[in-house]
């Protein structure tokens, strides 16, 4: 019971301990608006960049993904191949063990393709049969890097007339979404650097103004962390203040850019669903709170020995 | 309850602030500290709370040495002693009650049994009518009746008390010092440094004089003479240089006189001159 009760007391100590901190914090913010501005905006600044990043390369991420899981190769046949010599070809693909999805098809399906395509041009419709499409094998692979073995042994068989796939875009787009990733990183590090200095700046200033402050709290037999915690949740406000607002900026271009973006891509990039971008939001969240305790407790270093 | 043994303070430019004490002050006892500006009497407060190390001896104060007290500790050391600092050190922005408050904020304590301590002391000192004022709003008395509120709400075992008349009339240096008394009364250990003879002649308690960061006397009852306080070396100083003063001004005022002939000559034979032009012109 004793044991319980002292619990419960230093509980509610503690609980005390971080209102008052909490308390002292909020006072620094309140009576120095402008400095609390500058380094929140700094802060928006980052954090609306990270999230940008964000939405590219997941959104680059989704192009190349959806282009990975569209078929990729097309083999289209001689015009006196059969089904059954189609098939030949397609188990020996098949048998590789590479192929994700394959899928035959026959001059008719073609012509529907082509007609659902179309169907809104009547006069490319009228002159078209089924006789002048040729059947296709259309083949797609789990990984993008075995297509190249694949299109090989398609292109070496007899019964194959010619072949396509969009190698070229992927590579291409992997080649934008790599630079774009480092470009990227190289922008929210220097960004972020920025951040961290500001901070410092803007909580050392508050501690030197405070100086005389901290001076008698000390003598007064307040402890190190009594005057080091108010500074230390200064920044971790202001980096939660600055993820928040850098977030809702950028969630709001996102969502005012969605129906150019969409027309733009014409593949189903957007909408991005709302548990990523909260996800996002927790994320950015957690690495304010760990920028703001890193600058203050820099600034504190340096500015509180 | 407070040792000093064989303690010596130098600072980093070589001035010797305290050479060599020994002394005891017992529970309960009453101390003068006296002596001219910078004979040590600050930098003895200071050793007790920690606020600085000496260069050599130790400081025993109870049962700690806290020359070795770990840095975590001295909060504790600070909650035992009550200051009353010479620049009183309230802070401006905040209310009386709010500076009172203060040290019992750092301690964690419930705010409604804080709030309860905090109208005790002020009820005890006689300022409650201004706790809720800030410090430009009282006066001197009123100030220094703060600052001591403030070093008591802990109720420590030891009040230092840097020159809490210095700067007030003598009707309120009477009343500080009778609650000073009051505070000693209650068992509390008083040890407050002063420039004022009167005080201490009559209250007859035991007063350490310090010259130059040595104990010049340590007297058991006080009784002060004027030669041997620093205001009455001081104000034998300010008259010395007062006189000194005066008389080059007299010497000042005897040269004067040649010079004043001087430039009165040279007025006239200028005036002569130009009587003689205008004559030769007509």
């Amino acid at each position: 019971m004793l044991a319980k009760s002292r619990k419960k007391n230093q509980k509610r100590k503690k609980k005390r301990n971080n209102m008052v901190i909490f308390n002292t914090a909020w006072k620094h913010v309140r009576r120095s608006p402008y400095q609390a501005l500058a380094a929140i905006f700094i802060l928006i600044q980052t954090f609306f960049v990270i999230s940008l990043f964000t939405f590219v390369i997941f959104g680059s991420a989704r192009v190349i993904s959806y282009f990975e899981s569209q078929p990729r190769v097309s083999a289209f046949f001689k015009e006196e191949i059969t089904r059954e010599d189609a098939l030949v070809l397609e188990e020996e693909v098949n048998a590789t063990g590479k192929i994700a999805e394959s899928k035959y098809v026959s001059k008719e399906e073609a012509l529907q393709i082509y007609q659902n395509i179309f169907k809104d041009d009547p006069l490319l419709l009228e002159f078209v049969t089924s006789d002048i499409l040729p059947a296709s094998l259309e083949v797609s692979t789990y990984e993008i890097e075995d297509l190249a073995s694949i299109s090989e042994i398609l292109r070496k068989s007899p019964f194959v007339q010619e072949i396509t796939y969009p190698q070229d875009i992927v590579s291409s787009l992997t080649k934008w979404t790599s630079a774009i990733r480092k470009v990227g990183a190289v922008l929210i590090g220097v960004l972020a650097l920025d951040s961290v200095f500001i901070m410092v700046i803007i909580i050392g200033i508050k501690i030197s103004q405070k100086r005389e402050e901290i001076e008698i709290m000390k003598l007064l037999s307040a402890t190190n962390w009594y005057i080091r915690w108010p500074f230390m949740y200064e920044g971790i406000f202001y980096g939660i203040t600055g993820a928040f607002f850098g977030w809702v900026f950028a969630t709001g271009v996102l969502l005012y850019a969605t129906p150019f973006l969409k027309s733009f891509f014409g593949i189903p990039v957007i909408p991005i669903s709302p548990l990523f971008l909260f996800g996002l939001l927790g994320a950015e969240v957690l690495v304010a709170i760990i920028l703001g305790v890193f600058s203050s407790f820099l600034a504190v270093l340096r500015y509180l020995k | 309850m407070i040792r000093f043994e064989n303690v010596t303070k130098k600072y980093g430019t070589g001035a010797v602030a305290l050479s060599d004490i020994t002394l005891t002050i017992d529970k309960g006892e009453f101390v003068f500290l006296v002596g001219s500006s910078g004979a040590g009497k600050t930098t003895f407060l200071r050793l007790l709370i920690r606020d600085m190390l000496p260069t050599d001896g130790a400081i025993v104060i109870g049962d700690w040495d806290i020359t070795k007290l770990p840095n975590n500790k001295i909060p504790q050391l600070r909650r035992k002693i009550g200051v009353v600092f010479q620049d009183l050190k309230l802070l401006t922005d905040r209310t009386i009650a709010e500076n009172i408050m203060l040290p019992l904020e750092m301690s964690n304590m419930d705010k409604n049994t804080a709030k309860q301590r905090v109208s005790e002391i002020l009820t005890q000192v006689g300022i409650i009518e201004h706790a809720l004022k800030f410090p430009v709003q009282l006066s001197g008395g009123e100030l220094q009746r703060a600052a001591i509120a403030r070093a008591l709400v802990f109720g420590p075992e030891i009040l230092l008390a840097d020159e809490p008349t210095g700067n007030l009339d003598i009707t309120t240096s009477w009343e500080i010092l009778k609650l000073l008394q009051e505070i000693n009364k209650t068992g509390t250990t008083v040890v407050m440094a002063t420039h004022n003879n009167e005080i201490i002649n009559s209250l007859l308690k035991r007063t350490i004089t310090l010259d130059k960061g040595k104990v010049m006397k340590d007297d058991k009852k006080g009784n002060e003479s004027k030669a041997d306080t620093g205001e009455e070396k001081s104000k034998e100083k300010k008259e010395k240089a007062a006189s000194d003063a005066q008389s080059e001004v007299s010497d000042d005022s005897v040269s004067e006189s040649p010079a004043k002939e001087e430039t009165s000559e040279v007025v006239s034979k200028k005036q002569e001159e130009e009587s003689e032009k205008k004559e030769e012109k007509k």
